[in-house]
């Protein structure tokens, strides 16, 4: 091989390394693309099968019986509220002193066992904590309750809130807590009065982004909570929620409901929506709340 | 995060002070075992989870034995049930939608990581990661009144004319719109912001000083990119998968919506069929034979198994890298 040769074959590979190159630039600007198109239809969707049904009486009257025309997702509302309301009762103090734990107690071989057992519950299907808590409340209280499904959803925020929780109350620099030691403090008055005073819109968004979570949880519903077409006050009798109402709208062979049902995902989407960007605001990162 | 030394020479003050004051400060011990309970009472939860639904599903383990996984059977008007068929049902969907979201969201965390501007890879990094955070439900109705129907008239016939080969039917019969297909593109959607994310956490704990080297040496940037990045990824990249993976054999609503819901093995992709998952949804809240409920259950208690294995396993992968780069 002369040099000339030389020359022209190594012009011929760089050529064809370059190509390869731009194409898969190219390839790899289309997966991301790609990968927003479903987005975008969703929100696109929603928003357009959604928003004319998004009135007055979606906010304020009941689901209408078959047939009749109007009625709205009022008392659905009212139900996922009380059913998140309930879950957070129990899901952000246990879940908020589980994530202290690990980030303050946590280093040893008990806190690995409880950050892999977190994970673990993080990522137990939402449709199998609503078997475990049927055959833990439903069955001994004898039916369908909304207090079944506030626990359910409990369940699924408990190991959210703790790893958001811990996750930032560690970005606590240890000379904070160095500081309130020399002084003398005892510790749990240094992490409850020092450490979490100054993690409190942390903690806060983190929380947040998990009742956006436990909000649109549906599976566990239909197997705790089931549904209901009326009022509802009280958790002992089953409740309706916003997305098992969506779900069995979204079945239904009727086109007013279809309508109701678009309303109420819209409803949802920009309520997560709305929480991501707060998120992403308060605390720069954000993040999915789910995992 | 903290140096070691200093963790250290930390719990060596906190021990010391911890020593002077324990005798004073019971009001401190009460806290520690506050935390403590909290901490192991979400191991408890776990642990009653896999305890609670095994005495569910006692009856059918009893009646059925081993062969409730070989017996793709399910008939609850005479009583027998089979999990084979939901099991093939969750793991075709699911395979398929790793299928799709693998090269997908390889290709989305290389393009945001290493190729897009910094205002650009924000931007996109938020959108995607707001499709990981749009309920289950949602995507099941927009699965149900525009996936499906897009999937029949004009997916599935292409699909049928090109690759409908009878010596390899996955792409034959008649194209229903919902079914194992249209189940299998929407998990790989919802899976894809998963995978996708922890790709870019593994991609970000190679060296930059790797790209630079494979730079200098004369290498275009894609094979800056497959020599350095994804070849030192290759283990965390598994261990997104798998994650993945367990995501999908888990998820409900959006298949519920979508899968067809017929318990039954087809040998078409076309067909509708039935998951774990969607089998529970579907049919746990109108079950009143105890059998019936004990069979749920039992499918219930493989789901938990089998997510667990898949979820514990992925960690081991994923924890592997961010220690190799720790160290």
């Amino acid at each position: 091989m002369n040099s000339v040769q030389l020359h022209e074959y190594m012009s011929r590979t760089h050529q064809r390394r370059k190509w390869v190159d731009r194409w898969m630039s190219g390839l790899l600007f289309l997966a991301a693309l790609a990968a927003l198109v479903p987005l975008f239809s969703v929100l696109g969707y929603v928003i357009w099968n959604g928003a004319g049904y998004l009135n007055w009486d979606f906010f304020s009257k009941l689901p209408k019986p078959v047939g009749e025309n109007g009625g709205g997702m009022a008392n659905a509302l009212a139900g996922t509220c009380t059913l998140v309301a309930t879950a957070s009762l129990i899901g952000v103090p246990w879940g908020v002193a589980a994530g202290v734990f690990l980030s303050e107690y946590g280093d040893g071989k008990l806190g690995t066992i409880v950050r892999f057992a977190t994970d673990m519950l993080a990522s137990v299907p939402s449709i199998v904590i609503g078997l475990f808590v049927y055959t833990l409340v439903v069955v001994p209280m004898g039916g369908f309750s909304a207090m079944a499904g506030g626990v359910a959803l409990a369940i699924i925020m408990i190991p959210i809130v703790a790893r958001s929780t811990e996750e930032i109350v560690r970005l606590v620099p240890v000379h904070i807590r160095e500081a309130g030691l020399a002084l003398g403090v005892s510790r749990w008055k240094v992490i409850l009065r020092i450490v979490l005073r100054g993690c409190v819109s942390g903690i806060t968004t983190g929380v947040m982004l998990a009742v956006a979570r436990v909000a649109g949880e549906t599976a566990p519903l239909l197997l705790t909570s089931l549904n209901n077409q009326y009022w509802n006050l009280g958790i002992t009798g089953p409740i309706a929620s916003l997305p098992v109402q969506i779900y069995s709208y979204a079945i239904s062979p009727f086109d007013e409901w279809h309508g109701l049902a678009w309303a109420g995902a819209l409803l949802l989407v920009l309520m997560v929506f709305v929480v991501n960007v707060l998120a992403r605001l308060v605390f720069g990162t954000g993040g999915s709340g789910r995992d | 995060m903290v140096p070691e030394e200093k963790l250290a020479a930390v719990s060596a003050v906190q021990n010391v002070t911890a020593h002077s004051h324990r005798e004073k400060h019971f009001s401190d011990r009460l806290f520690f075992w506050f935390l403590r309970a909290s901490g192991l009472g979400v191991l408890a939860l776990l642990l009653s989870i896999g305890i609670f639904l095994f005495r569910a599903s006692q009856p059918a383990i009893e009646y059925f034995g081993w062969n409730f996984l070989s017996s793709q059977n399910w008939d609850p008007v005479a009583k027998d049930f089979g999990a084979l068929a939901v099991v093939f049902g969750t793991v075709v969907s699911s395979v398929l939608a790793m299928l799709i979201a693998t090269p997908m969201s390889i290709g989305v965390a290389l393009f945001l990581n290493e190729l897009a501007p910094r205002s650009v890879a924000r931007l996109a990094g938020f959108l995607v990661e707001m499709l990981a955070a749009i309920p289950s439900v949602v995507y099941g109705l927009w699965g149900f009144f525009l996936l499906a129907p897009w999937m029949r008239s004009t997916v599935q016939p292409f699909l049928g004319e090109y690759f409908g080969f009878d010596f390899f039917p996955i792409f034959l019969g008649p194209p229903y719109g919902v079914g194992m297909l249209t189940a299998g593109v929407i998990l790989s959607i919802m899976v894809t912001p998963t995978v996708s994310s922890i790709c870019r956490e593994v991609f970000k704990a190679v060296p930059r000083a790797n790209r630079e080297a494979a730079l200098a040496l004369g290498a275009t940037r894609w094979e800056s990119m497959k020599v350095s990045v994804l070849r030192a990824s290759r283990v965390g990249i598994v261990g997104a998968v798998i994650l993945g993976l367990g995501r999908a054999l888990g998820e409900t609503m959006a298949v519920t919506m979508v899968i067809g819901n017929r318990t039954e093995i087809s040998s078409s992709l076309f067909a509708p069929a039935q998951s774990m998952a969607s089998i529970i949804a579907s049919e746990y809240p109108e079950a009143a034979e105890k059998l019936h409920l004990a069979a749920l259950a039992e499918i219930g208690l493989l789901l938990f198994g089998v997510t667990f294995v898949m979820n514990a396993i992925a960690r081991l992968f994923v924890w592997q890298v961010k220690r190799r780069v720790k160290g």
